[in-house]
């Protein structure tokens, strides 16, 4: 009762796993609940422990220690039917005709062969792709293979799509069109799981974040809650050089000639513009900007993480 | 996942492999694969026992009178006709010079013509002079020769009369049907369960394995790869089994009641080699599986490959004393050994007219086909994914995650 309780808001539910491979503990106590009807980003640099993470809630591998649920189920794979899955690499057989691939794809997840022949033959038929329902994949770029396999993760309209490294090794233009495809799924009412290491999409996307370094979770929440865990920025110019002004500017402030950046100070911006004001600063601009995910990554992962994270949505 | 559940993965996953499969261009090679061996193995055993024959079988001068010389090829060609002529010398007739000793000498230093010896009439004191000792195989079939051109006598005509079969006839026919089913089971084996091999690799490398590991369980993923090969291999021995039943009848002219007729009778026997078969290809399929999952290249399926082929050389070797003597402590072993009970129970059924030993047999391979699934499956879920709880054998020591 209690579990059909949490399943109803929560989708997917990690409690302390831990994950070893011999001698190496690639997932060391990861937590996280993923609600449902959200779209839910894991970020963190390559080698954090994302795709661990994931292949354990999805039941491909098992945890050393820690409980898992998807969909109310503690057994992962009892939920496969519910469940659409794009792992970070990407599988397919060679032989098989893009229509082939998507229903046996659907067919693995409870749909029949018949039907999911129909569905595919009609999602590739509205994005355009009606010459490549019976072409082999082995004839396919490695962007149109990437796009057929989406369009098997998705063919059973699952409840709960993961999504390993979506945007990999896809050109911009194909970038936007599966961001737009996943807020859609997300607006139809689905949840969705996707870990990435760049962190312009999950800024653009997710409502919530589980930020993973070395193994574990930094940090867990709402992507507002990740940038409130730092000051708004605070960049000021004025006309004046010195003066009693300077009193306001709080320590730590970094200086370039007559400009300044630094945090918003307690008090807010109201304290701070009457200082700068009656000290005769003469202001030239001020504009005070709330922190990207990208600060607040970097305040949370440590500079180390931030160098193996693509900070932008360009192509890989 | 329930059990109607993975049943269901199975079926679609052995669906997808068997169409891709039999729907590929290089199951027709497969298909044509058993014709080559026969082709070139008639081809080339014919023409490699025609040239041994040529170079090996001892030519023999004769050096006599026209008459002797005549009447010693005609005795030999009598005689040939009578046993494996293979093993009869050749003989050359050559008209004596006046320097015999020296004329001897030539002939058996000549390297053109090279001979093994000479052979002096008249046939009251034969002599022969050459590379040969007293009593040795070629003196006595020369001796055989000489007494049968030396009397004239004809071979008696014996007064025959035939029967269908004779209880010798029977048991050498069936052990021939015995050798040759075991042989034909084991081939198919050794070659369908390596197919297996290199669809593992294949599925490996091209990530798909993961894609069915997060929506169907390992034990899905594995019996339905097992069982889709099953039936590709049922494919090709329906259409193996077509051409060899035409061919048969082509060659006895449609008279079948000249085939050795097994103990079980045909369909019985027939039916058994394909239980056997399913048992024999099903076990060493989940040996090979389970193994194959270690392997990530093509290079180390190969690696592993040797050690199987050559543990199941012994196993057919164990098998093969079942059907030389299947109440031997040998033939007994390999009905009981699991992976040799197929191929050792088959000869049985060329051999034994009783059913309730198969019937024991089949509930023996069962059990162990069981034991050696669940346990190939568990081997297979851990290495082709690195994944599952890393247990002690035998339960021995604590369970120990991995």
């Amino acid at each position: 009762m209690l579990q059909q309780a949490r399943h109803s808001d929560t989708a997917v539910l990690a409690e302390d796993l831990v994950k070893e491979f011999g001698n190496k503990r690639a997932v060391n106590g990861v937590s996280l609940q993923v609600p449902t009807g959200s779209i839910y980003g894991i970020l963190g640099p390559n080698g954090a422990g994302k795709t661990t993470t994931i292949r354990m809630l999805l039941g491909i591998i098992d945890p050393s220690s820690g409980r898992r649920t998807l969909l109310g189920r503690s057994a992962p794979l009892d939920a496969a039917r519910e469940v659409g899955y794009l792992p970070e690499e990407r599988g397919l057989y060679p032989a098989m005709t893009a229509r082939e691939a998507i229903a046996f794809m659907g067919a693995l997840r409870g749909l029949p062969l018949r039907e999911g022949r129909r569905r595919a033959e009609r999602m590739l038929t509205e994005r355009g792709l009606v010459d490549w329902i019976k072409r082999p994949i082995r004839t396919l770029s490695k962007g149109m293979a990437q796009t057929v396999q989406l369009l098997g993760t998705l063919v059973h309209d699952p409840k709960l799509i993961v999504l390993d490294e979506p945007f990999s090794g896809l050109d911009a233009i194909n970038q936007e069109k599966l961001e737009a495809q996943i807020r859609e799924r997300a607006d139809a009412g689905a949840t969705i799981l996707f870990s990435t290491h760049v962190i312009a999409h999950a800024e653009r996307l997710c409502e919530r974040i589980a930020i993973i370094a070395g193994g574990t979770v930094a940090f867990e929440g709402a992507v507002d809650e990740a940038r409130g865990k730092l000051r708004p920025i605070v960049q000021l110019t004025t006309r004046t050089e010195a003066g009693p002004w300077q009193s306001a500017i709080p320590p730590g402030a970094r200086r370039s000639g007559r400009g300044w950046t630094f945090e918003l100070p307690e008090g807010g911006p109201e304290p701070l513009l009457k200082a700068l004001i009656d000290g005769g600063a003469g202001i030239e601009t001020l504009s005070i900007e709330r922190p990207g995910l990208h600060d607040a990554f970097v305040a949370i992962a440590g500079e180390s993480a931030v160098r193996d994270m693509d900070l932008g949505g360009a192509p890989e | 996942m329930n059990l109607p559940r993975t049943l269901e993965a199975a079926l679609v996953i052995g669906r997808r492999d068997f169409t891709a499969t039999v729907a590929s261009r290089t199951f027709l090679f497969f298909l044509l694969g058993p014709l080559f061996p026969i082709l070139f193995g008639g081809l080339f055993g014919s023409l490699g026992a025609n040239i041994a024959s040529q170079a090996e079988r001892a030519t023999v001068v004769v050096l006599g009178s026209p008459a002797d010389t005549a009447r010693l090829t005609a005795a030999r060609d009598q005689i040939a006709g009578a046993v494996d002529q293979q093993s009869l010398p050749r003989l050359r007739a050559v008209a004596p010079e006046r320097d015999i000793p020296s004329q001897i000498a030539a002939l058996l230093a000549s390297p053109d013509r090279p001979v093994v010896a000479v052979l002096q009439t008249p046939f009251e004191r034969p002599r022969l002079t050459g590379k040969v000792r007293r009593g040795d195989g070629l003196t006595r079939e020369l001796a055989l020769v000489i007494a049968t051109a030396h009397t004239g006598g004809s071979l008696p005509e014996l007064d025959v009369h035939s029967i269908a079969q004779s209880s010798g006839s029977t048991a050498s026919a069936r052990a021939m049907t015995a050798h040759a089913g075991q042989a034909l089971l084991f081939l198919l084996t050794l070659l369908l369960a390596g197919m297996l091999l290199s669809q593992l690799i294949e599925e490996k490398s091209n990530k798909a394995i993961e894609v069915l590991a997060a929506a169907a369980p390992v034990d899905a993923i594995f019996l339905g790869k097992l069982f889709a090969m099953l039936c590709v291999s049922l494919v090709g021995i329906l259409v193996w089994g077509i051409c060899a039943a035409g061919a048969v009848l082509l060659l006895s002219h449609g008279n079948l009641s000249a085939l050795p007729a097994p103990a079980l009778g045909w369909p019985g026997f027939l039916l058994m080699a394909l239980v056997y078969f399913c048992f024999g290809y099903l076990l060493i399929g989940g040996v090979f599986l389970g193994i194959g999952a270690q392997a990530s290249t093509v290079r180390e399926v190969q690696t592993l490959s040797m050690p199987i082929t050559m543990s199941q050389l012994m196993v057919f070797a164990l098998s093969s004393t079942a059907a030389a003597d299947p109440g031997s402590p040998g033939g007994l072993a390999a009905a009981v050994f699991p992976l040799s009970s197929p191929y050792a129970m088959l000869a049985r059924a060329a051999e034994d007219e009783r059913w309730w030993p198969h019937l024991l047999a089949i509930g023996w391979q069962i059990l162990w086909l069981t034991l050696i699934l669940r346990l190939a499956a568990a081997v297979f879920r851990r290495s082709v994914l690195k994944s599952g709880p890393r247990r002690r054998w035998f339960g021995l020591g604590r369970a120990k995650a991995a």
